[in-house]
């Protein structure tokens, strides 16, 4: 298994392989539907996005809230071919990672070929399991959109498997 | 005539809500184990181990086994020598409210499919009221989750297309769906009826447990051929490749019309989950 840390740098996403399996550590964005077509929104008018994107990650996921004393409540990753529509726009913005599951669309999978990025698998479902990853859980913005809020976690150890570069 | 006041629906769909989701079934854990044993590669063996060590986390420190602690699904059926005093769907709600803050389960209900403001609390559920013989009120909570709910579907078949006609479409199914799922997954199927009927007889056949026989000879029979069909698809726990796609596949038919087959697939992930009680 790789270490992987994010920030990431252009090189660092190319040297990945489809197939391998990695840990990540670092702060990792969630953002599953709602936030998607508001960080569009905001790339759309002009504006900057809340958090940056530059060799970052983006989490599709929503967590259940945290208990008293923990750091976060259940969290793990969501259906990513309901991002498809919006993140061809993300990825002309800068290069990333994304984190999700299932597959990704052919205009997504040549969007990552074409912008550097890539695209990673984490486990569906076992999300009592990947919330004892996560160190520090921070709301970003869209606090109004309660679990779909974009929130900067800052796991430890994430094991994912690479999908897509 | 029997009275069961509507607080004691409530709170028994408050704790129903809280178990289903942090206390994973003994029939999908059994068989994830049996799946395991059948697993050689490293990957579908690690992702099983994990999803068996999450079932294990959730029940020892009563947090949710999944993020997606789903729309809640609950079936009442309500013995006809029964009274309830209060409003039964308003205490099941209350039931489903109380639940899911008392559990930090996560909010994942919209008040309107298109405007999609989060109602903040969980409800509404959905409700499948049935009557039945009796003066006892049985309850199910169903919690469901979406990745699986999305891979659903439903279609009209022609009565030529019969049996093989069927397994092509929950193979399909199954084969469209691929990791979105959070396979192995359990497969339920509602198979005559009417459009609407087969909808809900593929949710209700979520509800048996997996690994238990069909009554039926001829539906077991169908059963263990679809298992072992979609499992040949290869999708793997997780979605990463492997022999265990399906944990199950279960069916229930219902008498059709005769110019119709409807067929209805519902998935359910590898939490499917469904606690019940009877007051």
């Amino acid at each position: 298994m790789t270490a992987l840390r994010v920030p990431l740098t252009r090189a660092g996403i190319q040297a990945l392989r489809a197939g391998e399996q990695v840990l990540l550590s670092g702060v990792v964005y969630t953002a599953r539907d709602a936030a998607h077509k508001r960080l569009v929104e905001l790339l759309d008018a002009g504006k900057p996005l809340p958090f940056p994107l530059e060799g970052g990650a983006i989490f599709y996921a929503g967590p259940c809230p945290a208990p008293p004393g923990r750091v976060i409540g259940s969290v793990g990753p969501t259906t990513s071919g309901r991002m498809d529509a919006y993140s061809p726009r993300l990825m002309r913005e800068g290069f990333h990672i994304m984190i999700g599951k299932g597959p990704r669309s052919d205009a997504v999978r040549e969007a990552i070929r074409q912008s550097g990025c890539a695209y990673l698998s984490a486990i569906g479902g076992a999300a009592a399991l990947t919330a004892r990853c996560v160190v520090k859980n921070e709301l970003i913005a869209f606090g109004d959109l309660g679990t779909e809020a974009v929130y900067a976690l800052t796991v430890k150890g994430l094991p994912l498997i690479v999908t897509d570069v | 005539m029997r009275d069961i006041p509507a607080e004691r629906i409530t709170d028994a769909v408050a704790r129903l809500c809280v178990e289903a989701n942090t206390n994973a079934g003994g029939d999908v854990v059994a068989a994830m184990r049996r799946a395991l044993a059948g697993e050689t590669d490293e990957i579908p063996r690690r992702v099983l181990n994990a999803l068996l060590q999450n079932a294990d986390i959730a029940r020892e420190d009563k947090t949710p086994i999944c993020q997606d602690t789903g729309m809640a699904v609950v079936f009442a059926e309500i013995g006809q020598e029964v009274h309830i005093s209060g409003n039964l769907g308003e205490a099941v709600n209350e039931g489903v409210r109380r639940g899911y803050r008392a559990g930090y389960l996560r909010n994942s209900v919209v008040r309107d499919p298109v405007r999609r403001d989060n109602t903040g609390d969980n409800t509404p559920a959905v409700i499948h009221y049935t009557v039945v013989p009796g003066e006892s009120l049985k309850l199910t909570v169903a919690p469901k989750g979406f990745g699986s709910e999305n891979m659903s579907a439903v279609k009209m078949l022609k009565p030529a297309d019969g049996l093989p006609g069927l397994e092509r479409f929950v193979i399909e199914t199954v084969g469209n769906a691929g990791g979105n799922p959070c396979p192995p997954v359990i497969v339920g199927v509602g198979a005559g009826g009417t459009f609407e009927l087969a909808a809900l007889l593929a949710k209700r056949a979520l509800l048996r447990d997996a690994g238990t026989d069909n009554p039926d000879p001829f539906w077991d029979a169908a059963e263990k051929r679809l298992l072992a069909a979609v499992n040949e698809l290869g999708i793997g726990p997780g979605g990463f490749g492997g022999r265990t796609t399906a944990l199950a596949v279960h069916i229930i038919p219902y008498a059709t019309h005769i110019a119709g087959l409807p067929v209805a697939v519902n998935i359910g992930c590898h939490v499917t989950r469904h606690k019940e009680v009877t007051l």
